[in-house]
């Protein structure tokens, strides 16, 4: 019988959700290629004659679609599961109810004027060291980076934010790199407040591109546009460019290039690994205890986002610096990102997912399908010579 | 039915169970109810083209245009009964049923040497050219008994796939 495949990888690894060992075992297959992914001939087919059977025997490829209509990895990245409603008790009820009064009430204004005074001080002091200092860049440079630091820690104690850092602080030295998962916005602010990174980001509209302009491009930052494909490459030349000088900020990269829901990890872009720089790791894993961190770009705006932190009683995260990784003798770029993927998956406990992020934005593209029909026709026409 | 509520009633439930001749349990219809309104994003009672392709593991299967409008504008009712054939109660019976409506694509009973055609160029593409594809075809039906003009029905399908045990079986995630 001719098989599309014999099965589907990506439904048999998914469907035993709660093992981590399923993600170092892809780990170890060491894929590059999003096509090795998805199911195509590789099984060595049995080189029996053609019969009619064959080509009226659709059965793999339709059960590969319904698998995919019924669940697939993807939407399961982007999935923001709701909290387990606890308050359903006559006691607890009240406790509840209690418990909105204090953090709407008292809580939320509370850090509301936290962090204005916090942007008080710090446009008090940004913007006289900004215009004054304009001949001394070293001291300039040295005062706006703890600048930011303060008022990213004015940003998460706003939220009363509970971050746990393991590992070696980050030190700015030339040819390095830093990599960590992505889960909202917040990660770069969360970051930030213990050393202040130069960020690569997608330029938002809004109150957050003007800060995106303004205060970010002191620190280093580049900005970047999905949407635009000649953007890459200059992108690309901005990056190597800052990486070899040596004055710049630690470079912080998000590989994954869009928001995922904190249990899984989307493919790494390469862009990052083939700098010819150390990459180090850092994962972030945020506890869904008191709020869920993830920002749903689909459902919510940033703005709505920070409100539910600033509403909720704290935002409790580990971040974990992980050993410097180098890109070892003969492996590619691609490779060397989905290595830095598994460590970073593995310290954090997320499951790896084999699809790439831009997918929310935009199909697969056509080579998927014509690889597989590449393969269909191949066997067909093998078995057509068959005797 | 409620399709604009997210709740499904016991009634709903067994409703659809009875629609789709209990082929699925009722935690099972739960779960498909829940992947429903996952996919429906704009709540629109059915799932729309745009709404199926953005399922990357869909949009690159080869026949996801024929099945996208077998299922297009089902409601969920419709959309459990068109996913019954993959459940591992479904009879042999109803996945060929299944396999045949996927070529009949104008629905008239018949499956003619064009519809054999149309199916064999999605799985193969630029792959083989359409001489070559008219040729292997003719010869399979010729060495199983038809002719190139032959009208193939249900029984016909039944017939060749019948005994080949067909592994068509989805699993449905239950929470």
């Amino acid at each position: 019988m001719v098989m599309i495949s014999q099965r589907n990888p990506l439904s048999s690894s998914t469907s035993k959700m709660s093992k981590l060992t399923t993600s170092s075992s892809e780990l170890d297959l060491d894929r590059p290629n999003i096509e090795d992914y998805l199911p195509t001939d590789s099984i060595p087919q049995p080189h029996a004659k053609l019969r009619l059977r064959d080509l009226l025997d659709i059965s793999p490829t339709l059960t590969e679609a319904a698998g995919a209509i019924v669940d697939d990895s993807f939407t399961r990245c982007f999935k923001s599961n709701p909290p387990e409603p606890w308050n359903w008790n006559i006691y607890l009820f009240p406790l509840w109810c209690l418990g909105v009064v204090v953090r709407y009430g008292i809580l939320f204004p509370g850090r509301v004027l936290i962090l204005t005074i916090g942007w008080i001080i710090f446009l008090s002091c940004y913007i006289p060291v900004h215009v004054l200092l304009k001949g001394h860049d070293k001291l300039r440079k040295r005062l706006e980076r703890a600048l930011v630091e303060l008022i990213c820690s004015f940003f998460v104690a706003s939220w009363t934010g509970v971050v746990k850092y393991h590992g070696p602080r980050p030190c700015a030295r030339p040819k390095q790199v830093f990599v960590a998962n992505h889960t909202s916005m917040i990660d770069f602010i969360v970051l930030e407040q213990m050393t202040a990174f130069a960020v690569i980001m997608q330029k938002h509209p809004g109150w957050v591109g003007l800060l995106q302009s303004t205060i970010l491009e002191s620190v280093g930052c580049i900005w970047f546009n999905r949407s635009e494909a000649k953007d890459r490459e200059i992108v690309a030349r901005k990056l190597r460019e800052h990486v070899e000088g040596y004055d710049n900020n630690p470079l912080l990269i998000f590989p994954e290039g869009t928001c995922v829901n904190n249990h899984y990890t989307v493919m790494f872009k390469k862009g990052a690994f083939e700098l010819g720089a150390t990459v180090c790791p850092i994962a972030i894993k945020y506890n869904k205890i008191f709020v869920d961190a993830f920002w749903n770009s689909r459902k919510q705006s940033f703005t709505t986002h920070l409100l539910q932190l600033m509403t909720s009683w704290a935002v409790v995260c580990d971040v974990w610096y992980l050993e410097p990784q180098n890109m070892k003798p003969g492996e590619t770029a691609i490779a060397f990102a989905e290595r830095v993927r598994g460590i970073i998956s593995a310290r954090a406990g997320l499951k790896m997912v084999p699809w790439d992020g831009y997918l929310k934005y935009s199909r697969p593209s056509p080579k998927h399908r014509e690889s597989k029909q590449k393969s269909f026709a191949e066997s067909v026409l093998l078995r057509l010579e068959e005797k | 039915m409620g399709n604009t509520s997210s709740m499904l009633t016991q009634y709903d439930i067994e409703e659809v169970q009875e629609h789709c001749n209990n082929t699925f349990s009722q935690q099972e219809i739960v779960s498909l109810y829940q992947r429903f309104c996952q996919l429906d994003r704009n709540s629109g009672g059915f799932i729309s083209a745009d709404e199926f392709l953005s399922v990357p593991e869909f949009a690159v299967n080869l026949l996801s245009q024929r099945l996208f409008r077998m299922v297009d504008g089902l409601n969920f009712k419709e959309f459990v009964a068109f996913l019954s054939a993959f459940s591992s109660r479904a009879t042999l019976q109803h996945k060929v049923e299944f396999i045949f409506k996927v070529y009949d694509f104008d629905g008239n009973g018949k499956v003619a040497f064009s519809d054999l055609l149309d199916v064999l160029r999605d799985l193969t593409g630029q792959f083989i050219s359409e001489q070559q594809r008219e040729l292997v075809l003719t010869h399979v039906l010729e060495e199983a008994g038809y002719k190139k003009d032959s009208l193939l029905v249900l029984s016909d399908f039944t017939k060749i796939l019948g005994n080949t045990g067909l592994k068509m079986e989805v699993e449905i995630p239950v929470d």
